[in-house]
C-alpha cells in the first residue's frame, strides 16, 4: 500500500478549507488591487492605490476604527461584569433559579435587528416611551440618538442587552463546572465570601473569562446591525463603526476595489489586536 | 318615426354615459383602491390587463421601503397578481441601498429583480444594465400626457429607460391656519417687528420656525415645533440641501454650473452661497422637532403631515398627506416656492450679489426600470403600465405616504384636487407653485453623472457633520469638494463634464 495515498483523504477537508476561506481571501486581496466600482466594473490592476489612499487620505476610516474600539471594549467590559453578576447569582441556591436563567437567556435568543427596532421605537425623541416617562418625572426629553456622545451609549446600552446573556451562559456553565474542594478548603479557612470570590472564583474562572471576553470581542468588532437600525452611522458619522464604514464604501456607493482593501485592512488588525489582547489578558488574568 | 327616433338616439346615449359607470364599478368593487374613479379605459387599464394571462410565471420587484413608493409598489403588485395569474415577489429595500442593490446583480450580469426601483438621478449608472422601453409603450395614450420634462427625465439620448411613475420637485409647506391667522401676525409683529408671512427668504423662515418652536400653537395640548426637513444622512438629505443652497448659489448671471464649474470641473460646493446655506440649516437643528435631526423622508411625511411643524420643505408627500382627509390639519396648508435669499454668492467677482434672488430645485424622483437580463421584460413592462394607469395614478397622488406626485398634464389642474376634498383656494395655490417653478428661468436639476451616488454620499455624509456639530459648515464642506475631486479623479473629469453638461444646458435655459 503506497503510504501517499493518505493526502487523497485530505482533499475534501482541504477542498472546502479553500472554498469557504483561502479563495474568499485571496480574491479580496486581489479585489483590493483593483478600482472596480460603479463605472468601472471590472477587475483592472491599479497596484497599491486603494491602499495608499487608505493610509494617506482616508481619516474617516480611522475615526470609525477607533469609535469600533471603544464600543466594542466597553460593551464588552460592562457584558463581563453584569454577565459574571447574573451567573454568580443563579449559580448559588435560590428560588426560581430555572426561571431566572431562562429569562436572562431571553435577550439573546431574540432577533438583533427586530429588537434594535423596538429599542429605535423606544428611544424615539419625540414619540417614543422612555423620553414620556421621563417627561413625566419632569425630566428634559433626552437626544438619545441624535446627541453625537449621548447616541453612542444608547448603542451600548442595545449591545450589552442583548450580549450580556450570551457572557452570562458562558460565564454559569464555567462556575458550574468549578471543583467544589477549594470552596470547601476557603470555607474551612473561614474565608468571607469576598475573599472567596477573590481568591477562589474568579482565578479559577480566569481561562474561561479570557474565552468569553475574546469571543465576545470578535463579535462585538463586527457590530453592523445595531448601527444600521439605531442611528445609521448618525449623527453624522457619529457611531459609524468599521464595518458599517465598509458597508458604506462597498453596498452604497459601490466603490467594491476600495471597499476590499478596507476589508483586508480591518482583518489585518483584528488579527494582530485580538492576538496581543488574549496575550495581555492571559498575562493579566493566569497566574501560575 | 322622429319619437322613435329619439328614443334610440337616447337610449344609446344613456348606455354610451352609463355603460363607463358600470364598468367603472365591476372594477372599483373588486379594487376599492379606485373607487373614486373606477376604472378608466386604457392600454394598461384594469380590464386590459384582466385579459392578460402570466399564470405560472413570477415577477420580482426590489423597491423602497413601505410606504413611500414601496406600499404603491405592493398594493399594485397584488392588484397586478390578482387581474393576470402572475406571481409577484415584492422585496422592499432602505432608500440608500436602492442604489446597490441593483447594481451587485448588473455588474455580476444576473437578474435577481425584473424591476427595480430608484431615483432617476442613478440613470446614468443604470442605464446600461436596463432595457429601454418599447416603443409601444412610450407611443400609447398613456404616456402621451407625461409632460415633456418627465419624458426627459427617463430618458438619456433620446432613449426611455425610466418608466414615468412619479414627478418630483421641492417647495415649501407652510401651516395656513397660523401664517393667514391676523392674530398670531399682531403677535409675532409685536415680539419680533416683523411681518408674518408666507417665508420670502431661508432667514425669515428661520427666524418664523424659530418662534414658533416648542409651545403648543395650535391648541390640541401637545408642544408644536418649527420646522420638519429630511436631516438623516442616508436618507436623501442631500436633496434638502440642494433645496436650501439654490437661492444661495444659483446666480443666473454665472451660467455654467451649479455644482461645478463646467469649464475646470472645480467643485463649488464650498463657495460661500453653500457655507451660508449650510450655516442656515445647522441653526435648523434649533427648531425642528426632537430627533429631528435623524429625520428621514418618511418622518418628515408623518410629521408635517400630522401638524407636528409649521414649515416644511421636500417633496409633495407631506402636502397630500396633509391635506388628505384623515389629516388633522386637513385643508389647513398652504404651498409655496422654495423660500429665496437676499443675497447670492457670484463666482465670476468672488463677492456676493445684493438682492432677491430664488431658485426652484427640481428633484427627479423615484425612477423604475426594467433589467435588461429579465426573462419576464414583457410581463414587467405591463406591471410598470399597470402600477402607473390613470386610475390607479389618480388614486396614488391623493394618498400623500406613497411618494406618487404629478408629472402628468392633468395633474397640473386645480379640479384634480378639488375633486378629492381641496379647498379650491389651496388646490389653485398648489398647481400654481408647481406653474411657477416649471417657469421659472434660474432652475437648478439634480446630479446626473457617472458616480452621482459617490458625490452625493460624500455631500451628504459632510452636511451631516455639520448638523451633528463634529465640523463647521466651511470645514465640512471643503472635505466634501476635497471628496468630490478625488472621485473626479477617480471616475474621470471628461467623463463627469460630458454628463453634466446636458444638466447645465437645462439650467440655463439652453434646452
Amino acid at each position: 500500500m503506497n503510504f501517499k495515498h493518505k493526502y487523497v483523504f485530505l482533499f475534501p477537508g482541504l477542498f472546502v478549507l479553500i472554498g469557504i476561506l483561502i479563495f474568499p481571501i485571496i480574491f479580496t486581496i486581489r479585489l483590493s488591487l483593483s478600482g472596480w466600482n460603479s463605472y468601472t466594473p471590472e477587475m483592472n490592476f491599479i497596484g497599491i492605490t486603494n491602499y495608499i489612499r487608505l493610509f494617506t487620505d482616508d481619516p474617516r476610516f480611522w475615526e470609525s476604527f477607533f469609535r469600533l474600539s471603544f464600543l466594542s471594549v466597553t460593551t464588552v467590559i460592562l457584558q463581563y461584569v453584569i454577565g459574571f453578576a447574573l451567573a454568580l447569582i443563579v449559580w448559588r441556591e435560590i428560588k426560581f433559579k430555572r426561571f431566572f436563567r431562562v429569562i436572562f437567556l431571553i435577550p439573546m435568543m431574540t432577533t438583533p435587528v427586530i429588537m434594535t427596532v423596538i429599542w429605535r421605537t423606544f428611544f424615539h425623541e419625540s414619540l417614543g416611551p422612555v423620553n414620556d416617562l421621563l417627561g413625566n418625572l419632569g425630566v428634559e426629553p433626552i437626544l438619545w440618538l441624535s446627541d453625537p456622545v449621548i447616541a453612542k451609549f444608547t448603542v451600548i446600552i442595545v449591545e450589552v442587552w442583548q450580549w450580556t446573556p450570551f457572557m452570562f451562559l458562558l460565564l454559569l456553565a464555567g462556575l458550574l463546572s468549578l471543583p467544589k474542594e477549594p470552596f470547601l478548603a476557603a470555607a474551612i479557612d473561614g474565608a468571607s465570601p469576598f475573599r472567596k470570590f477573590v481568591y477562589v472564583t474568579f482565578p479559577l474562572m480566569a481561562p474561561i473569562s479570557i474565552g468569553a471576553i475574546i469571543i465576545r470581542l470578535i463579535e462585538a468588532s463586527k457590530i453592523m446591525d445595531t448601527v444600521f437600525v439605531l442611528t445609521s452611522g448618525g449623527p453624522g458619522t457619529a457611531t459609524e463603526t468599521s464595518s458599517f464604514y465598509i458597508y458604506i464604501k462597498g453596498l452604497r456607493e459601490f466603490q467594491m476595489g476600495y471597499a476590499a482593501t478596507l476589508s483586508f485592512t480591518y482583518l489585518v488588525i483584528m488579527i494582530i489586536s485580538l492576538t496581543i489582547i488574549a496575550k495581555v489578558l492571559t498575562k493579566l488574568m493566569i497566574k501560575e | 318615426m322622429k319619437t322613435i327616433k329619439t328614443y334610440v338616439v337616447a337610449l344609446i346615449s344613456a348606455l354610451l354615459v352609463l355603460s363607463p359607470v358600470a364598468y367603472a364599478d365591476k372594477w372599483s368593487d373588486q379594487f376599492p383602491h379606485i373607487k373614486a374613479t373606477g376604472d378608466i379605459p386604457g392600454e394598461c387599464s384594469y380590464d386590459a390587463m384582466s385579459k392578460k394571462n402570466y399564470k405560472g410565471k413570477t415577477l420580482k420587484i426590489n423597491t423602497h421601503a413601505v410606504p413611500v413608493m414601496g406600499e404603491p409598489t405592493a398594493l399594485h403588485a397584488e392588484q397586478f397578481a390578482k387581474l393576470t395569474g402572475a406571481k409577484v415577489d415584492v422585496t422592499h429595500t432602505p432608500a440608500g441601498d436602492l442604489y446597490a442593490k441593483a447594481m451587485v446583480p448588473f455588474q455580476a450580469g444576473q437578474a435577481p429583480y425584473d424591476i427595480v426601483f430608484g431615483f432617476s438621478n442613478f440613470i446614468n449608472d443604470w442605464k446600461r444594465y436596463l432595457e429601454p422601453v418599447p416603443k409601444k409603450y412610450v407611443e400609447m395614450k398613456q404616456m402621451q400626457d407625461v409632460t415633456p420634462s418627465h419624458i426627459g427625465i427617463a430618458s438619456w439620448d433620446g432613449v426611455m429607460y425610466q418608466f414615468p411613475v412619479d414627478g418630483d420637485r421641492h417647495y415649501l409647506k407652510y401651516r395656513k391656519d397660523v401664517i393667514d391667522n391676523p392674530e398670531y401676525q399682531k403677535k409675532y409683529k409685536a415680539d419680533t417687528g416683523k411681518e408674518l408671512r408666507v417665508p420670502q427668504t431661508w432667514k425669515e423662515y428661520g427666524e418664523m420656525a424659530a418662534y414658533f418652536n416648542g409651545w403648543d400653537w395650535d391648541g390640541d395640548g401637545e408642544k408644536e415645533y418649527g420646522s420638519a426637513e429630511v436631516m438623516k444622512k442616508d436618507d436623501l438629505m442631500y436633496a434638502a440641501f440642494y433645496s436650501r443652497s439654490a437661492a444661495y448659489s444659483k446666480n443666473p448671471k454665472t451660467p455654467g454650473g451649479f455644482f461645478f464649474d463646467l469649464k475646470t470641473m472645480k467643485p463649488l460646493i464650498n463657495n460661500p452661497g453653500f457655507v451660508e446655506a449650510l450655516t442656515d440649516w445647522v441653526a435648523a437643528t434649533k427648531y425642528v422637532p426632537p430627533g429631528g435631526i435623524n429625520f428621514g423622508l418618511g418622518d418628515e411625511i408623518g410629521s408635517f403631515g400630522g401638524g407636528q411643524t409649521l414649515f416644511s420643505f421636500s417633496w409633495d408627500d407631506a402636502f397630500v398627506a396633509a391635506m388628505q382627509p384623515d389629516s388633522p390639519i386637513n385643508n389647513k396648508v398652504g404651498a409655496a416656492q422654495l423660500p429665496g435669499a437676499m443675497k447670492v454668492w457670484n463666482r465670476s467677482t468672488n463677492s456676493w450679489d445684493e438682492g432677491f434672488n430664488q431658485a426652484p430645485f427640481f428633484v427627479w424622483g423615484w425612477a423604475v426600470g426594467v433589467a435588461k437580463k429579465s426573462k419576464e421584460k414583457e410581463m414587467a413592462f405591463d406591471y410598470l403600465c399597470f402600477f402607473a394607469n390613470e386610475a390607479n395614478h389618480q388614486a396614488d397622488i391623493g394618498i400623500g405616504r406613497f411618494g406618487v406626485n404629478p408629472f402628468r398634464n392633468d395633474d397640473f389642474k386645480a379640479d384634480v384636487w378639488t375633486q378629492i376634498g381641496w379647498d379650491k383656494d389651496i388646490a389653485q395655490s398648489y398647481v400654481d407653485t408647481l406653474a411657477q417653478m416649471e417657469d421659472s428661468k434660474n432652475r437648478v436639476f439634480p446630479l446626473r453623472v457617472p458616480g452621482t451616488f459617490e458625490f452625493n454620499a460624500a455631500l451628504a455624509t459632510a452636511a451631516a457633520k455639520a448638523l451633528a456639530g463634529q465640523l463647521s459648515p466651511q470645514a465640512a464642506l471643503d472635505e466634501a469638494a476635497k471628496q468630490w475631486e478625488d472621485i473626479l479623479n477617480r471616475v474621470g473629469k471628461d467623463n463627469v463634464r460630458a454628463a453634466y453638461s446636458v444638466g447645465v444646458a437645462m439650467e440655463d435655459n439652453k434646452l
